[in-house]
């Protein structure tokens, strides 16, 4: 996979929440048996209208947003089907990172993204960052005020640095143990299977298959 | 230390705990079908790995597959997808539940049915609704394709501990009202997110009295809420449908005494402890209806569609782009919503106890002229189950369609499709904008909701006709 220490980008809004993979990416761009070509197809029903021109009124569609490489929506990101289609897509697109935030309620806290979409992204070196509410509200309105605004994710000291005139930083929270494999670009199997004489010593201990 | 049954399964499929603190997980069970996989198998043999066991792995074809005239795919992609994973399996001796067997279906329901399914197994898909196999005691659960091809590879995965959470469901259901419903009013409450990094487990009185089937419709959409995992500890009902029918996976007699011993170890001990608790009483649930294009947008069927700003879990806007999209209007009476399609299918609602349960209200009663209804049996054995107790006839009887089994109208990425702007009750788990079809609209009903709106025409509260 990519590895990915430090991004510096155009930063793109979507404003809605609980984004999910059939929007990302439709169904009818399943079908592949290839790992590339997803780009073109990211939320291809809200960017294209029914004659196939660009719908002007989608928000990512937008002059100003043009060759953005760091998108930040609401929570809940990437909720529904296991497809890494989806993470290809938004990848193949262009993105490195995605921003979002996590809610803050009484019964404890919602996270910013679906857990498999998370998964999959730190599998493809798509870096999912999770701020607060107030502070993903704030971005979204520096964004809106300050057009062809650039960013910067910087995974080794966890911080978003918005390019204002008097840069911005919010600092965030990330798994260590994905961070090293993001970091390093590392494959997961191959370091799985540096373990292979305990999953053997697992496998006899537990016997043969169950069927 | 009192253990929950989550903790349970988990401990004794520690493999590993590596350098970076993720647990290295065993997995008992890997199922695989054509969407998620070829880049997986392409994954393998660019790096010329093989799977490291196959016996573990079960192959079926669901999502593409046409419920018509199976053996004419006019889609060249689709065919291309089936193409590969019968090559895939055949390359790498895995068993595969193809067109031509009477044994292919839906993947979360040919695994149950099969006996593939067990109890303390860990079973892992690259598909989301692998949560339904939690119903039977066991901790499942859908990854990405990168994953997949971890598994093929290793028959492990690496993972982080998630939470868990109890959800007590107390009270008995009113006669028309299903677990469907009460998953629904649990997404409702808790919201889309509401249960994200959570594995789940269902209890209480009114988790005890259902039949499997009806546990499987529970667990089945775990994932809507966000949940990694929902689960439900095995008990006689479990046991008598692993002991039930043929089941060519699951053990038999001696083997069979000696597995339910193991068994009834499994259940959450008392005084374990869960990162959150909540309780649902039950008794005065309607039937629900979704109502927006998230599982969470519900109402029940007894009430109105909600003003943009009464909504909870979603933002002013977001309801109503919801509302815009489903066309409704704040204030509508969810009886005096008006359907043209009727979709009996999916792995939430497609298996033989839901068709039974739809075939009775049909009976004697015809489809609305102004609804198509399509039943899509879940897999190949329910269909010739259904076939031999005569529920076809009365389905076509009624007006109603009766297809070959696959995934069909729940996502439509066969034929089977919602045109623009038409409205359909779906007994499936997921009413995404276009999910059935571009513009087309879902409403997520019980199979019973779904049938009774077939002959009238609109919502109706199934209670009134029981
Ligand atoms: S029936 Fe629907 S939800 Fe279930 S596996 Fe098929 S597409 Fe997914």
């Amino acid at each position: 996979m990519q590895s990915f220490e430090k991004h510096r980008g155009i930063i793109a809004t979507l404003d809605r929440a609980n984004v999910d993979t059939d929007q990302i990416i439709p169904k009818q761009f399943l079908k592949s048996i290839a790992r590339t070509g997803f780009g073109e197809a990211l939320f291809c029903d809200w960017k294209y209208a029914a004659d196939g021109s660009l719908d002007a009124s989608f928000e990512l569609n937008a002059d100003r947003f043009r060759g953005a490489s760091i998108l930040i929506a609401r929570n809940n990101f990437g909720c529904g089907s296991s497809r890494e289609h989806a993470v290809w897509a938004v990848a193949q697109a262009g993105f490195r990172a995605v921003i979002a935030p996590r809610i803050e309620h009484e019964d404890g806290s919602v996270k910013a993204f679906a857990d498999i979409f998370q998964n999959n992204a730190s599998k493809n070196g798509l870096v999912t960052v999770e701020l607060s509410e107030s502070e993903v509200n704030e971005i979204f309105n520096t964004v809106t005020t300050t057009p062809g605004l650039e960013a910067t994710v910087d995974l080794v000291t966890q911080q978003v640095t918005l390019h204002t005139h008097e840069p911005v930083i919010y600092n965030f929270d990330f798994d260590p143990a994905i961070k090293e494999n993001i970091l390093l670009g590392r494959d997961d199997i191959g370091q799985t299977l540096e373990h292979e004489s305990t999953i053997t010593a697992y496998e006899d201990r537990i016997g043969e298959t169950t069927d | 230390m009192p253990k929950t049954l989550f903790e349970k399964i988990w401990d004794k499929h520690v493999v590993d705990v590596l350098p970076d603190g993720t647990t290295l997980l065993y997995i008992d069970r890997h199922l695989v079908h054509e969407v998620t996989s070829p880049q997986a198998f392409e994954g393998l043999r660019l790096a010329g790995r093989s799977v490291r066991q196959p016996g573990r792995t079960l192959a079926t074809m669901d999502h593409n597959v046409p419920t018509d005239d199976r053996h004419n795919i006019n889609d060249p992609i689709s065919k291309a997808q089936i193409e590969a994973l019968e090559k895939n399996c055949n390359d790498f001796d895995v068993t595969l539940y193809g067109l031509d067997s009477n044994k292919q279906g839906i993947v979360h329901i040919i695994g149950p049915e099969q006996g593939a399914t067990l109890p303390g197994m860990t079973i892992v898909c690259g598909d989301s609704h692998t949560s339904t196999h939690g119903a039977f005691g066991t901790l499942a659960f859908g990854i990405g394709t990168s994953e997949v091809e971890h598994v093929l590879a290793t028959q492990t995965l690496r993972q982080k501990k998630p939470r868990s959470m109890k959800v007590d469901f107390r009270g008995a259901l009113q006669k028309g009202v299903t677990s469907k419903d009460m998953i629904l009013k649990l997404i409702r409450e808790l919201g889309t997110a509401g249960c994200t990094g959570y594995v789940l487990e269902y209890a209480g009185d009114a988790i005890r009295a259902l039949t499997m089937e009806e546990r499987m419709t529970i667990c089945n959409m775990s994932i809507e809420g966000g949940a990694r995992a929902g689960m439900i500890a095995p008990d006689d009902t479990t046991f008598e449908y692993v002991a039930s029918d043929d089941r060519p996976y699951a053990p038999r007699g001696e083997a069979l005494e000696r597995a339910i011993k193991e068994w009834r170890k499994l259940p959450t001990d008392p005084g374990a402890r869960f990162d959150r608790e909540l309780s649902i009483n039950v008794s005065d649930l309607p039937p629900q209806v979704s109502w927006g294009t998230n599982p969470g947008m519900v109402a029940d069927v007894t009430g109105c569609i909600p003003s943009p700003d009464a909504v909870t879990h979603c933002s002013q806007v977001d309801a109503e782009r919801a509302l815009e999209y489903m066309g409704l209007t704040p204030g509508t009476p969810v009886t005096d919503i008006a359907i043209d399609t009727v979709f009996l299918g999916s792995c939430t609602n497609a298996r033989i106890e839901d068709l039974r349960r739809a075939a009775a209200i049909l009976r004697d009663r015809k489809v609305a002229e102004t609804v198509r209804m399509l039943v899509v049996p879940g897999s190949e054995r329910v269909r010739e189950q259904a076939e031999a107790e005569g529920l076809d006839r009365i389905f076509k009887n009624a007006g109603a369609e009766w297809r070959f089994a696959g995934c069909s109208m729940c996502l439509a990425m066969n034929p089977d499709q919602l045109k623009p702007g038409e409205r359909c009750a779906s007994t499936s788990n997921r009413n995404f904008e276009g999910r059935q079809g571009k513009g087309g609209r879902t409403h997520l009903v019980s199979p019973e909701m779904a049938t009774a709106a077939a002959v009238a025409g609109h919502f109706v509260d199934v209670r009134e006709w029981m």
